[in-house]
């Protein structure tokens, strides 16, 4: 079954004149790893919005069509209940972490669901060791860096165990090894513990490595949907907008010019790969 | 002309930023600051413009020293460019928000609206005019910011993290407009750790780490330098890696383009096919 | 800026952290009163100096000693005010007894800043939301005001980045008449509320993706529990304010000046 469903989603925010998005219809199966892009603009941090109930309940404005999200209709329950299955992580670091230390913010979630203190260290201190900041348990978020509060932030919805965690442009503030970092721990967190990933990027170089799907918005609605390597593939013209990876133009360009090679590459180490056997395919 | 001499900078806090920076950029050149988050590539900026004074050491701008004269003054000449447009836009309208630095000057009025004009046109921002900056997208109000700085036409225009949050066609927009800035003869230097952005505008890259500067050549030495970005803690540019894989089969390694990528490797297809 | 810093929770580990805010606040509050009964110099000098070694085990003596640095200015005022109005309204006679006596009065002030700054300085702002929920005050409270002190430095950095912006653009905050520097904190206002909005509505919807509101029985991570060490203290507070209500009843405190036998 699928644990995201939605059905010719249509939503306005309260006051616009059109609509963010418009007759979204997307299907979503359990464990996938799905990178949402799109040129700014687009309406997918909206799309995300609706994924935890934030859209409609925090947001108001007019949610039109139907939305299921791990089996529940996300208009007819309260965040708090649809939190508890769908964690969502936000661009700023900053301003989604509260406590004054970086256990009591991962605990957060978990005080307000009312959980047991020894339930509640055991769920905090496994968050910590997945996103790898144990050691910087007692610290303050706001004391560490960029990269690591981020991974704070992950820390504290991953506790919640939800079966699916969105995340929105979670690496846009932070330096290229940081974000490198963070995709990995991300990837781990579907690869190893099977969580369903959505993830908005616009590093569509470092990212689509790990997903095996991406979806593609423009102007309020799916323009394109499927698998990265078929996706970047057919689709150079429309995706010229969201920065298709180098790696990809590489390929591109080398296909065109006749040479005979591999499958589209996600990664400069698939491409060196494909262009090795190539070439030593050509001599022989 | 900016020069840099031993500069040493060390904050309230006690946070040392700058551990002994001298770098001198000429007029006219386009000049990238790279580094990691914390390296200290803001701070030394700051100092161009005078909103930092050098704790120890001493920063020249054409031959004045900024200890000695207002940011006002400075900043006649070197325009900056927040990272945040929301840290400065405060305006009713954009052109209010643009005629703001114009007015501090002491500009005239007919300088001042042929100065909106110009700035509005060159941003592609005049059917915006009357709007409020706050009814903008994120990407509209760096433009609005942008052009507010861009209104006086400062000599030296200093960029921080101009391409963070933005899309590709943003990013390339933004590219072309700082690269015609440059071939009209201003000063640019942006603040970034965008490697790929960097890889495609090629200007002058002054790579900092801990405070220090590690490296400062053209943008194709530096990048493709796996020890110097490593020691950076940056990441190489996607090119630079595929082709440092190759090494093995003799390719060079100094490649970040993907056409000049691209020729290498179907050279060598056709000399394998003879 | 940097007087605040001694208010400023520092976050290391010290026997004086440890103490649970409450017994803590106990002691501070003991010293406070203390502080209030005695008007001569010699208890209030006790007094201050008393405190030092906690400061030192507590190892937060440069932003004590900042502090110290920072209040001196209002130190100084309460001073000459206290010269002045002794002189002209009191029947003191000598200078020496007036200064003794004004002296008093900033040595008093001194007191009460510092007792304040060590509590603060040692006690971290979480674990005071806690104390507070812990004696019944209602959880959205606690939370708003340890939300407020975590976002404090957070707001004074970004007020820092607003006014380079604008003053990047010429902006120029001295001089010229009042009205005018009014109106120039106006470019550095705007942003700063504007900011704050957008902020605390992330800070909303981050909440709300964290179940805020989940339940009516919430739990906390930490629980605080008196220890020993926290009972001791506030014994030690009870007998030290036993030991000075009977000093102000029973025993004549010399002057300074009687001891050093100044004649006026």
């Amino acid at each position: 079954m699928a644990i995201i469903e939605a059905r010719n989603l249509t939503y306005t925010y309260p006051y616009a004149e059109s609509p963010a998005f418009k007759d979204v219809t997307l299907r979503i199966e359990r464990g996938e790893f799905i990178l949402l892009t799109g040129p700014s603009g687009c309406g997918k941090t909206t799309l995300c919005r609706c994924f935890n109930g934030l859209i409609p309940h925090f947001y108001g404005g007019k949610l039109e069509g139907e939305i299921t999200v791990a089996g529940l209709r996300t208009i007819e329950h309260p965040i708090h209940e649809i939190a508890q299955h769908v964690g969502l992580v936000f661009q700023n670091p900053e301003n989604q972490l509260f406590a004054l230390t970086i256990e009591k913010d991962v605990a957060f979630g978990l005080e307000n669901l009312g959980l047991p203190r020894d339930e509640m260290r055991r769920r905090v201190d496994w968050a910590l060791k997945v996103t790898g900041i144990y050691d910087l348990k007692n610290r303050a978020p706001f004391e560490v860096f960029g990269g690591q509060q981020q991974r704070v932030a992950i820390a504290s919805v991953l506790a919640m165990q939800p079966e699916v965690i969105v995340l929105d442009e979670p690496t846009s503030f932070l330096d290229p090894l940081s974000a490198r970092n963070i995709l990995g721990v991300i990837n781990r967190l579907n690869k190893e513990l099977g969580i369903t990933i959505i993830l908005v990027e616009h590093r569509l170089d470092l990212a689509s490595r790990y997903a095996n799907r991406v979806i593609v918005m423009n102007e309020g609605q799916i323009i394109l949907d499927g698998e990265p390597r078929k996706v970047f593939l057919e689709n150079e013209a429309a995706l010229i907008g969201v920065g298709i990876p180098k790696v990809v133009r590489l390929y591109m360009l080398l296909k065109r010019a006749g040479l005979n090679i591999g499958r589209v590459p996600l990664s400069p180490e698939e491409l060196s790969k494909s262009i090795m056997e190539a070439l030593i395919f050509d001599r022989g | 002309m900016i020069e840099v001499e031993d500069v040493y900078f060390t904050y309230p806090n006690g946070v040392e930023a700058l551990k002994g920076v001298s770098l001198k950029i000429t007029s006219g050149e386009f000049v990238a600051i790279m580094g990691q988050n914390g390296a200290g590539k803001t701070t030394l900026v700051k100092h161009f413009n005078g909103l930092l004074k050098p704790t120890k050491g001493k920063v020249l701008v054409d031959d004045v020293d900024t200890r000695h004269v207002s940011v006002a003054t400075l900043a006649r000449k070197v325009g900056f460019v927040f990272q945040n447009p929301d840290h400065q836009l405060f305006s009713e309208t954009v052109e209010d928000e643009i005629s703001f630095a114009l007015k501090n000057f002491g500009f005239d009025e007919k300088t001042i609206r042929d100065r909106v004009d110009w700035a509005l046109n060159i941003l592609d921002l005049t059917r915006y005019r009357k709007t409020s900056p706050f009814m903008l997208s994120g990407g509209e109000r760096k433009r609005v910011a942008l052009a507010s700085v861009l209104a006086w036409d400062p000599k030296i225009l200093i960029l921080d993290e101009p391409s963070i949050g933005q899309d590709r066609n943003q990013k390339e927009r933004l590219r072309q407009f700082i690269l015609q800035m440059n071939h009209q003869g201003k000063t640019v230097v942006i603040v970034t750790h965008d490697i790929e952005f960097v890889a495609e505008c090629e200007p002058r890259v002054i790579l900092m780490a801990n405070g220090k500067i590690v490296a400062d050549g053209d943008a194709k030495s530096v990048l493709t330098d796996p020890d110097l970005i490593a020691k950076s803690w940056l990441l190489l540019p996607e090119i630079t890696n595929v082709l440092l894989n190759l090494n093995d089969l003799g390719f060079p390694t100094n490649v970040m383009d993907v056409f000049e990528a691209g020729d290498l490797i179907i050279e060598r297809t056709g000399w394998a096919r003879k | 800026m940097s007087m605040f810093d001694g208010l400023k929770f520092r976050n290391i580990s010290s026997p004086i952290h440890r103490i649970d805010p409450r017994a803590k606040f106990i002691y501070v509050l003991t010293f406070f009163i203390i502080a209030v009964f005695f008007n001569q110099l010699i208890p209030l000098l006790i007094l201050f100096f008393s405190q030092i070694p906690l400061i030192i085990i507590a190892k937060v003596k440069k932003e004590w000693l900042r502090l110290i640095k920072g209040s001196s200015f209002f130190a100084t005022i309460i001073f000459i005010m206290n010269v002045i109005s002794l002189y002209f309204y009191s029947g003191y006679s000598s200078l020496a007894s007036i200064i003794e006596q004004a002296s008093a009065m900033t040595v008093r002030f001194i007191v009460l800043v510092e007792s304040f700054s060590i509590f603060f300085l040692t006690t971290s702002p979480d674990m005071l939301g806690l104390s507070l929920e812990q004696i019944g005050i209602p959880y959205e409270f606690c939370f708003a005001f340890t939300t407020a002190i975590r976002f404090v430095p957070i707001l004074a950095e970004e007020a820092q980045t607003i006014i380079d912006a604008q003053r990047a653009r010429g902006l120029e905050l001295e001089g010229e008449n009042f009205m005018k520097r009014i109106r120039n904190y106006v470019p550095i206002l705007i942003p700063l509320i504007v900011n704050a909005i957008r902020r605390s509505l992330e800070l909303a919807e981050a909440m709300e993706s964290r179940a805020w509101g989940a339940t009516e029985k919430r739990t906390t991570l930490y629980m605080l529990k008196m220890e020993r060490r926290d009972y001791c203290l506030i014994l030690i507070s009870a007998l030290m304010l036993v030991a000075s209500l009977y000093a102000w009843l029973f025993i004549k405190i010399p002057t300074m000046t009687q001891i050093l036998n100044i004649q006026g």
